[in-house]
């Protein structure tokens, strides 16, 4: 695939190489460095593989001064700038530009603080998703965003794409749960927005940092809140004969007053994958299977989940399996958050992340069934029901060119739909460069236009991670 | 004085034009019950929202809802109570606090970022609000958001404008995420507590598995003569009973609690929602928001300098309400220099005008934060249009 432009490095830059290489050398510690080909390598895409550009060289700072440093350097050399933290955007948020210096956080993965009486974590922005709660899960405490990718990615990274879960109905995703961050400003100075307190003053600079795709700075501390674990939670899959059911028992669940901690949508052909994959006894006589999990005591579990069935029966659910003990629950977690993995063991697939208003749900899916076949193509759906954030996989052969390209081309027309729909291009991945050339299809000149005036606040020269999220023509500066 | 009253959002585009034109500065009027907040500004005409009402989208099953900004926010209210559902963030109504007359517009309350004691729990107005309209001040209308509650496509200009203060443009439309209001609230009631159990209490509860929604400390003498520490809990009845049980099981340490039930608690809550203890005296009203367990302390030392100060505490001890006498600074600089210890910010949100605009109302900013939110002004509002010296003065 090669549809997606990166801006013409920059010639000048590309020459002066081996003296920019010099220049960082003298400020960071030497095995901070990278400039080899193949230590480069692992960090010229992302999770967006499809495309790749070596960077001129790898930065990995131990601390908050060293990216200080660097950024101020690269700032006066008008060197282009690509924050990083795991790498596993799926937008393409982390793929760098040849001119580019990558800067990862990878190696500030110190927990520096936990406070259980006012409930936050202070930790460096390279630590990840999962060991944030690792740190916390013995005191009964966990950290509420919950990306499939928690495993790996990092808080740093969760900031840029302002990251949800499965279980953000409840919990709300990355920007209602982060406090306070360190950051780096392009031109090095190092601020600190809110804390431990909530609600910080002035402009709320850190609801724009999140999710602002490493555009404004390099983070390198957050404060985060830690929740208490609910004494429980229970998984529990209802199968139904139609999407249909699925999504007006959905409805009617949220109706009836409950917001369960999760609701997961998986259709016919994902059911089929995760249970190959994760043998989690998901029902394979199905057409929708719903993963919905309640939170509690075990008699307010039962409590809810009776209203939770009672509702379902009336929609037309065909089967209702509990989980019967923790190892069942895991099995139906990690049949879900494999789902993209288990289908990468099948074919080649992208993923597409955009947002539809729940009403709409059933004409989506009859739509993007259409879109996907017009394309020639298969596509498994699974989503956030709750939340109308849909990820849709469309599978496709990436030795293929031709599949390939119309495999982005129906995703494209899929996001389109999203946007008529009333929804939104993305819902939790990012716009990163995958769809950087579609935000002129859900905003108008000037809604980008003030949002690239913002952005220039930061950075008037566009040089951090500049070839994400606006197109590439009519850019404006401050 | 000049009032704009726009009907439409094309007229308010061509007022915010007309005026650049001009270089008359423009107030932003909704309601008016809280013009009380930030800094005295000063502009010689006001565009008003009243024009602009109407609930323009209501989808209980998406749990979402849109109106015109200058829609009263108890329209707005109403509208969800007949869906069984509310406003996650039970906004303050200022009206007593300022005693000022009129009708909370749902517009100012994502202006000023309103939450109420659940903030502590289900987020503040800004984490509900999903998507905004408004004209900026180059008189365009600019969209950021829109009606699903997941969304990262593009900046988040709509956090940028929830607490701005009319300060980036004038809001024509806002869209919130709401929730099912619960089926039976239940308050316990611990009494007698020092200001440092009472917090202890409350950073107890909300590290428990139970949940509350709410958790305030009311020193004696602010509603009673004893100390009164609160949880409110909100939830199915069945897990309400449970819940309740099991917290004062959890929390026996410190007594047995009295439970709270029916128009009684509500009334009280309220009480705390609008600091309302302060209603009708002539003392300066300050905020200051820190680490929950900070609170206590910042107040002790806080009051050894301000003598005939009154405290409470909302949001488990990490919201606390203080008057002071409304001489001087009113205590700004005791209590910034206590922050500047323990962490945290302080709004002065009641004072005379004179102080108000003598003091900073909002915390003072780090020079390089200074910067971004000179730019970002300027990026909104070029000409210096929307309330002017509203935030800090000069901006
Ligand atoms: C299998 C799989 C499952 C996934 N599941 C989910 C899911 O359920 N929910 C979800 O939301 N996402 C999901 N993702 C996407 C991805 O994991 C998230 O976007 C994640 O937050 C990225 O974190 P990262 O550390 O890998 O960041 P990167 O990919 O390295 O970077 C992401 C963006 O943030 C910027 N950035 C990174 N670090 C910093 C920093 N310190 N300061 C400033 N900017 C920075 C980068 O420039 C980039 O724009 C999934 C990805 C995969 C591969």
């Amino acid at each position: 695939m090669s549809a997606i432009a990166f801006p013409a490095p920059d010639a000048g830059i590309l020459a002066r190489r081996d003296e920019i290489i010099a220049g960082l050398s003298g400020l960071v510690a030497p095995n901070a460095l990278i400039t080899s080909d193949d230590e480069r390598r692992p960090y010229e895409t992302d999770a967006l593989t499809a495309y790749r550009r070596m960077p001129l060289a790898v930065v990995l700072p131990s601390t908050t001064e060293e990216v200080a440093a660097v950024l101020r350097y690269c700032r006066a050399q008008g060197v282009p700038v690509v924050p990083r933290g795991s790498g596993t955007s799926l937008a393409g948020g982390a793929i760098p530009q040849e001119d580019a210096i990558v800067i990862g956080v990878s190696k500030m993965n110190r927990i520096i603080e936990i406070d259980y009486a006012n409930r936050i974590a202070k930790v460096q922005a390279g630590v990840t998703n999962l060991a944030v709660t690792g740190a916390v899960s013995a005191e009964g405490f966990f950290y509420a965003p919950d990306p499939s990718s928690q495993l790996a990615c990092s808080i740093g990274g969760n900031i840029g794409m302002n990251s949800g879960g499965a279980h953000c109905l409840k919990y709300g995703v990355t920007t209602n749960n982060v406090l306070g961050v360190k950051m780096v400003m392009l031109d090095g100075s190092v601020v600190e927005i809110g804390g431990s307190h909530l609600d910080s003053p002035g402009y709320d600079l850190l609801g724009l940092i999140n999710g602002s795709e490493g555009q404004l700075g390099i983070i390198t501390e957050a404060t985060v809140r830690i929740l208490r674990m609910a004494e429980g939670a229970r998984p529990v899959l209802f199968g139904f004969p139609t999407s249909e059911q699925a999504g007006s028992a959905v409805a009617a669940i949220i109706g009836a007053g409950i917001i369960p901690v999760a609701m997961e949508f998986m259709d016919k052909p994902a059911i089929e994958i995760c249970e190959a994959f994760a043998k989690a006894g998901y029902p394979m006589d199905v057409e929708a299977l719903l993963i919905i999990e309640v939170e509690g005591s075990d008699e307010e579990m039962d409590a809810q989940l009776a209203r939770i069935v009672a509702i379902a029966r009336e929609h037309g659910v065909t089967t209702v399996k509990e989980s019967k003990s923790a190892m069942e629950a895991a099995a139906i977690w990690k049949g879900r958050k494999s789902a993209f993995g288990a289908t990468g063991r099948i074919a080649d697939y992208i993923c597409m992340d955009g947002t539809i208003p729940t009403g709409q749900l059933p004409y989506v899916l009859k739509r993007m069934d259409e879109i996907v076949k017009g394309y020639g193509l298969r596509v498994a759906n699974v989503f956030h029901a709750g939340d109308g954030n849909l990820h849709p996989l469309i599978l496709y052969n990436c030795n293929d060119p031709v599949e390939a390209q119309k495999a982005e081309d129906a995703g494209m027309d899929i996001l389109k739909l999203c946007v008529e729909v009333g929804g939104c291009l993305t819902g939790e991945h990012g716009v990163g460069i995958e769809k950087r050339d579609l935000m002129t299809y859900q905003f108008n000149p000037e809604d980008l236009a003030q949002q690239m005036r913002v952005r220039a606040v930061f950075d008037e020269r566009w040089l951090l991670n500049p070839a994400k999220v606006f197109p590439l023509e009519g850019r404006v500066a401050a | 004085m000049t009032i704009h009253t726009p009907t439409t959002e094309a007229q308010a585009c061509a007022v915010v034009k007309s005026v650049v034109d001009s270089s008359t500065p423009l107030s932003i009027r909704g309601g008016g019950t809280r013009t009380g907040l930030g800094r005295p500004a000063q502009a010689a005409s006001t565009i008003s929202s009243a024009g602009l009402t109407g609930i323009t989208l209501y989808e209980p099953a998406e749990m979402v809802i849109a109106a015109r900004a200058g829609t009263p926010l108890a329209l707005v209210q109403e509208t969800l109570a007949e869906r069984g559902q509310m406003l996650p963030f039970e906004p303050m109504d200022h009206r007593a606090l300022f005693g000022s007359e009129g009708e909370p517009t749902i517009g100012a309350v994502a202006a000023c970022n309103i939450s109420g004691p659940r903030r502590i729990n289900a987020g503040a107005a800004r984490d509900s609000l999903i998507g905004i309209r408004l004209v900026n001040g180059r008189g365009e209308m600019i969209k950021s958001g829109g009606r699903v509650m997941k969304n990262v496509t593009g900046l988040d200009l709509v956090k940028l404008v929830s607490g701005s203060h009319g300060t980036l443009g004038f809001l024509t439309e806002v869209t919130f995420r709401v929730l099912p209001r619960p089926e039976r609230l239940v308050t316990l009631q611990w009494s007698g507590l020092s200001d440092e159990q009472g917090v202890a209490l409350l950073s107890k509860a909300l590290g428990s598995p139970f949940e509350p929604m709410a958790a305030a400390h009311l020193p004696a003498g602010l509603a009673g003569d004893q100390a009164r520490t609160l949880l409110r809990l909100e939830n199915f009845s069945d897990s309400i009973e449970y819940r309740a049980a099991e917290l004062s099981l959890l929390l026996g340490e410190f007594g047995v609690p009295d439970r709270l039930e029916g128009e009684m608690p509500s009334e009280l809550w309220s009480l705390v929602r609008d600091a309302a203890f302060f209603a009708g005296t002539d003392e300066a009203v300050w905020r200051l928001s820190l680490a929950p367990t900070n609170g206590p302390k910042a107040i002790a030392t806080i009051a050894r300098g301000l003598p005939g100060a009154r405290w409470f505490y909302d949001w488990g001890g990490g919201l606390v309400w203080l008057a002071v006498p409304p001489e001087d600074d009113a205590g700004a600089a005791a209590i910034r220099g206590a922050l500047h210890r323990f962490g945290g910010h302080a709004t002065l949100v009641r004072a005379p005008d004179a102080v108000r605009a003598a003091v900073d109302v909002f915390q003072p900013l780090a020079e390089p934060l200074m910067r971004v939110t000179v730019g970002i002004k300027k990026s909104f509002d070029p000409d210096g249009i929307f309330e002017p010296g509203r935030m800090y003065a000069g901006v």
